[in-house]
């Protein structure tokens, strides 16, 4: 699975950074969503998928 | 014209009217009639009103906006037009504008700046429970606990002196109790504006580190547009919390088995405030948009300008997305809910909010084990006809 993550829709809610902290952060700045890893390790896949259904924005994508 | 208008009363307090359960049962969005007789829309269903919520068709200026029910508060948002949005006051904006204020405070709100917070709330928290056992055994929960807590935190985020706190809190307090004359009201609100107007002006002067200081350094907002963000977080931030602290131990004192788990089992309280956020779901008026232009949302054609309002309770207890949705299970997964809305308005404060409600349930419950109302629960009064859903007053003894 490889995540994208499109800053310029993100509105910085924060979910995805709650639901998968090892994968997403936020920019200390404007607190858009900051990707820790693009490629997540299979055993976050199921939580990472959540994150991207919770994204307020659409910010946050997957593909296979 | 169609025949339905919002039912608004609730046959048992914790539960959205039985009416508006049925019509989700039978579709996801109907046409209703609105207090000033505009043919538009309400939304029961929670994928429905997730669509809404993220497409860019609809807008929440209050311009063209009409009131689903004939109240004051309603009548105010419905005058907005008139009253014109204060500078800064962003959740009323589309974007571009929007855009631009949300963008700037994002950096302030992430979830690791809010863990930060959590050991200043934890110690706002305990002075409030040592002040609430001093006036103790029989106290007003809501007077002690659930208005204090986030009042104080907003002090601390804002960065309001120690020594300004007392006089702020009287003011804010004015304005978040609801049996309020409307006077008062308006002089309190003048008194916080002028009060947030001098904050912001030293705090030009003198920054520190908070957000008001942060704020005032990224030099892209006029003193104007900062006082209308200082006030925007605290009415967004305070009488929301406070309800939720306040109807929330409400429902846990009508719900023993809930209670117990959440005092218990640390580990329960992350989610059981997101249950309880769910199942009480405080927002239950609204949100409200109106077209920008004709879209299908679910198979219904929405024209431009038609208003549509999103039934938040209803659409939380949708059995397709949260089964068995009418009971209060601080074990489910809750998480999915919009209580705190979706798409670009989606709540900024919510992390901190959830900061505030995994922090305070558990240290009241804790500090009180044998808390209980002390009056019956159909004597406590309930916040029906308020933008906000919660209790007037909470007598509870130990
Ligand atoms: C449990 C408590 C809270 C609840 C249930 C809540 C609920 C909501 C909801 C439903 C919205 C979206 C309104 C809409 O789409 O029309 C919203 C927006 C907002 N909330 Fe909260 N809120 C809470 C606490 C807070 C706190 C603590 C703060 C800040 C300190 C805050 C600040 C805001 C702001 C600034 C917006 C406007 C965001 C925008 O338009 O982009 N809220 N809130
Ligand atoms: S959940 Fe979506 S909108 Fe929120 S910070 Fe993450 S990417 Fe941005």
């Amino acid at each position: 699975m490889e995540i994208q993550a499109d800053t310029t829709v993100c509105i910085g809610a924060g979910m995805c950074a709650l639901t998968v902290p090892k994968v997403f952060d936020q920019s200390e700045e404007e607190g858009t969503v900051v990707l820790l890893q693009d490629v997540p390790p299979q055993e976050l896949e199921e939580a990472v998928r959540r994150a991207v259904t919770l994204c307020p924005s659409g910010a946050i994508s997957i593909s296979p | 014209m169609s025949e339905l208008t919002l039912p608004t009363i609730r046959q048992r307090p914790l539960d959205p009217p039985d009416e508006l359960k049925e019509l989700r049962q039978q579709a996801a969005i109907h046409r209703m009639t609105y207090a000033d007789g505009h043919q538009g829309w309400l939304v029961t269903g929670y994928a429905a009103a997730r669509a809404v919520l993220a497409s860019p068709h609809f807008s929440n200026t209050p311009d063209d906006m009409h009131p689903p029910i004939d109240s004051s508060r309603m009548r105010a948002v419905a005058d907005g037009g008139k009253l014109k949005v204060p500078p800064g006051f962003f959740l009323r904006m589309d974007p571009p504008e929007h855009t631009r204020f949300r963008k700037l405070l994002t950096g302030q709100f992430t979830v690791r700046r809010m863990k930060m917070l959590e050991p200043r709330i934890a110690e706002i928290t305990d002075a409030c429970l040592d002040a609430m056992e001093a006036a103790g055994p029989s106290v007003d929960l809501v007077q002690e606990f659930a208005l204090p807590i986030p009042s104080l935190v907003i002090c601390e985020l804002l960065g309001v002196p120690y020594e300004e706190r007392v006089q702020f809190q009287a003011n804010t307090k004015v304005l978040a109790n609801l049996e309020t004359k409307v006077e008062d009201a308006i002089a309190a609100l003048g008194n916080i504006t002028a009060y947030l107007h001098g904050l912001v002006q030293r705090k030009r002067k003198e920054p520190a580190d908070d957000l008001l200081s942060g704020l005032v350094e990224s030099g892209e907002l006029t003193d104007e547009e900062l006082t209308g963000v200082g006030m925007l977080l605290l009415v967004a931030g305070h009488e929301t919390t406070a309800n939720m602290l306040g109807l929330g131990t409400y429902a846990l004192l009508t719900n023993p088995a809930q209670l117990a788990a959440m005092r218990d089992d640390p580990s329960v309280a992350e989610n059981g405030v997101e249950e309880l956020l769910r199942y009480l779901t405080i927002i239950h008026l609204g949100p409200i948009r109106t077209a920008l232009q004709d879209v299908e949302i679910e198979g219904a054609s929405i024209k431009a300008g038609e208003t549509i309002t999103l039934h938040l309770p209803t659409v939380n207890r949708d059995s397709s997305r949260f089964p068995d949705g009418d009971q209060l299970d601080v074990s489910r997964p809750a998480s999915g809910h919009l209580s705190f809305g979706h798409g670009i308005h989606q709540c900024l404060g919510q992390q901190l909010a959830r900061a505030e409600m995994r922090i305070a349930y558990p240290a009241l419950l804790r500090r009180f084990p044998g808390l209980r109302l002390a009056v019956t629960p159909a004597e406590v009064p309930m916040r029906s006809d308020m933008s906000i859903y919660g209790v007037h007053r909470l007598p509870v003894t130990w």
